[in-house]
């Protein structure tokens, strides 16, 4: 009865009694939400164009943030060194696409998996070779990033917000609208869906598939880029932030591997439902269920509902 | 030569050559054995034969297609429009005019019909009033694709994908398109509406067509020149009207026997039939 009681009524009488902690909860999981979907999103772009789950897009973030840094280490201005990040992912994708991918092209998707993985090991022992293996803190500030907070008063109590945490929201937003309208409206983005939607056809028209892919791991890096600055700000640039981006699966799982705003709304849910979990029905478990409730709803969808909530609509004429 | 045989249709330079090429997938299988062919400028060339003849393999070999089903051309040569076109990737063939419709339509099912059209236009660096332009001029040869631009492609029929398909491939201003079974799945009122407008493309708008075709009646009818594919060769070939009268072709493939076949030319109908269907 106890036990009943603390599942089903107790975490709410607390939700309702303290309305500004409630908020704080959600803050933080709405936070952590969007970085989860940019780390998705990553995810999806490559699993639309190529059909292959891009296994080292967790170290590209790593790896992305960790140039960052390194130039800004350097000597160099941190606008410089930003640009500069991104002719790096730049000629990633472009290396990837001439090394890798053009010689896999029709080979089974378990093999292009196996490549990435390689890539991922490339990766890391590339990025510790330059940078070294210790953690490196973001240049925050010198990238104009705000790093005060705001209090807001309300319900008679206080919710903290971190202007970081507020910019990283606001990038995320920025980036998705962006890749939205760029696959919506543009040439190239309709070419991305068409060789998503079939390969050969997007050939016999022709899209070059090697300029697309080239294109895709592209963006996926500038994505990546813009999610190893954020995370970095909040914790440090290390390579254990890869483990961060594992999380990612759980989030395509629940959205859908070919769906952006399914990336989003999957990262915006277990974003919530984690914070929310572990604060209010964590101490039933002794705590610490942040780091598996994710997968755990990954389960279950991929019981009920595998193709995600918004998976790419299968269509069946009748 | 005189100018004048020079207008003659039969005498118009061939756009494409196909000399003594030989096909083979996975490093193995021999699927074309030496096939030959011409294509004249703004003519329409058929090349007829059962299921896994190589009609198919032929077109894809053309647009270099092959590479994607690990096939490879090991002998022979290909011409296009005075260049020999055999290293060149789809990309950039499309660029230089020649395009394939492939079989079984392949639309791009979650794209719009407009979006799909405009696909077809992805090499094109002629700006935008120009696709403008030629996107009307498609929805004018298939009315039905104006109604449904705004559907996906996936939720419309057979024959307005297959619609689709040809005005994609048209968007991409081609001066040859290989079409590869246009009729296959759909009603014969569609494939008469269909081959009636290659037939109107061919004339309005000095598209030549190279296609591959089960159905011998429809393809014959509209075809100026046809040759027959079995098991990787060309058996026969003739212009269209000639193998339309052809007693072998009326037989195994137009399904209309001759009269009179009885005693002694049974048997070598008989052994000629077994050579066909062999």
């Amino acid at each position: 009865m106890d036990l009943l009681f603390n599942i089903f009524v107790s975490p709410f009488i607390e939700m309702v009694t303290m309305p500004d902690f409630l908020l704080q909860v959600l803050w933080e999981g709405f936070v952590s939400g969007t970085l989860y979907a940019l780390i998705a999103l990553g995810f999806v772009l490559i699993f639309k164009a190529s059909g292959v789950f891009n296994f080292a897009q967790g170290i590209m973030v790593v790896f992305a943030a960790l140039t960052l840094v390194g130039f800004h280490a350097a000597g160099l201005p941190a606008y410089v060194s930003l640009v500069l990040a991104l002719a790096v992912m730049g000629f990633l994708a472009w290396g990837v696409e001439r090394v890798v991918l053009r010689h896999l092209v029709n080979q089974p998707d378990l093999i292009l998996f196996m490549a990435t993985i390689g890539l991922s090991y490339f990766l890391i022992g590339f990025g510790e070779l330059i940078f070294g293996g210790e953690p490196k803190s973001m240049i925050t500030e010198q990238l104009g990033l705000p790093t005060g907070s705001t209090t807001i008063e309300i319900f008679d109590g206080i919710v903290i917000l971190q202007h970081l945490d507020i910019a990283a929201a606001a990038i995320a937003a920025i980036l998705v609208a962006g890749l939205a309208l760029f696959f919506s409206k543009t040439r190239i983005g309709r070419a991305l869906r068409a060789v998503a939607d079939d390969h050969q056809a997007a050939l016999s028209v022709g899209i070059s598939l090697n300029q697309i892919w080239a294109i895709v791991w592209f963006a996926a890096g500038i994505v990546a880029l813009a999610t190893g600055i954020m995370w970095g700000a909040r914790s440090d640039v290390s390579f254990a932030l890869q483990i961060v981006a594992l999380k990612a699966l759980p989030v395509l799982i629940l959205g859908g591997f070919t769906s952006v705003p399914g990336a989003i709304i999957g990262g915006l849910i277990i974003g919530f439902g984690e914070k929310l979990f572990e604060v209010y029905w964590g101490g039933l478990l002794g705590g610490g269920v942040e780091g598996w409730f994710a997968y755990v709803i990954a389960l279950i969808f991929l019981l009920f509902r595998p193709q995600g909530l918004f998976g790419e609509k299968i269509i069946e004429r009748v | 030569m005189s100018v004048a045989e020079n207008i003659e249709p039969q005498t118009a330079p061939d756009i494409l050559q196909v000399n003594n090429i030989e096909v083979i997938y996975n490093h193995v299988i021999l699927v074309l054995k030496g096939v030959s062919l011409t294509v004249p400028e703004r003519g329409i060339v058929a090349i007829l034969g059962a299921n896994g003849a190589g009609k198919t393999t032929t077109l894809r070999a053309i647009s270099n297609l092959l590479h994607g089903e690990r096939g490879v051309v090991t002998k022979g040569n290909i011409v296009f429009d005075g260049n020999e076109i055999h290293n060149l990737t789809p990309n950039e063939l499309v660029r230089r005019g020649c395009i394939q419709v492939m079989e079984g339509r392949h639309v791009f099912e979650h794209l719009t019909i407009e979006e799909n059209l405009l696909t077809g236009a992805y090499t094109r660096k002629d700006g935008g009033a120009a696709i403008k332009r030629d996107l009307d001029m498609v929805y004018n040869y298939f009315p039905r694709l104006r109604e449904r631009r705004r559907s996906l492609a996936g939720y419309t029929s057979g024959g307005e994908q297959q619609m689709c398909a040809v005005g994609r491939a048209l968007m991409s201003r081609p001066k040859m398109i290989l079409l590869d079974e246009p009729s296959m799945g759909l009603a014969p009122q569609l494939v008469d509406e269909i081959f009636e407008i290659v037939h109107a493309l061919n004339e309005n708008e000095g598209v030549t067509f190279l296609l591959a075709e089960q159905n011998t009646n429809v393809a014959l009818r509209y075809a100026t020149y046809g040759y027959i594919l079995e098991s990787g060769r060309v058996v026969m070939d003739g212009a269209a009207k000639e193998l339309r009268e052809n007693e072998d072709v009326k037989e195994f493939y137009l399904g209309v026997g001759g009269e009179g076949r009885k005693s002694f030319r049974d048997v070598k109908h008989y052994k000629r039939r077994k050579r066909w269907l062999a």
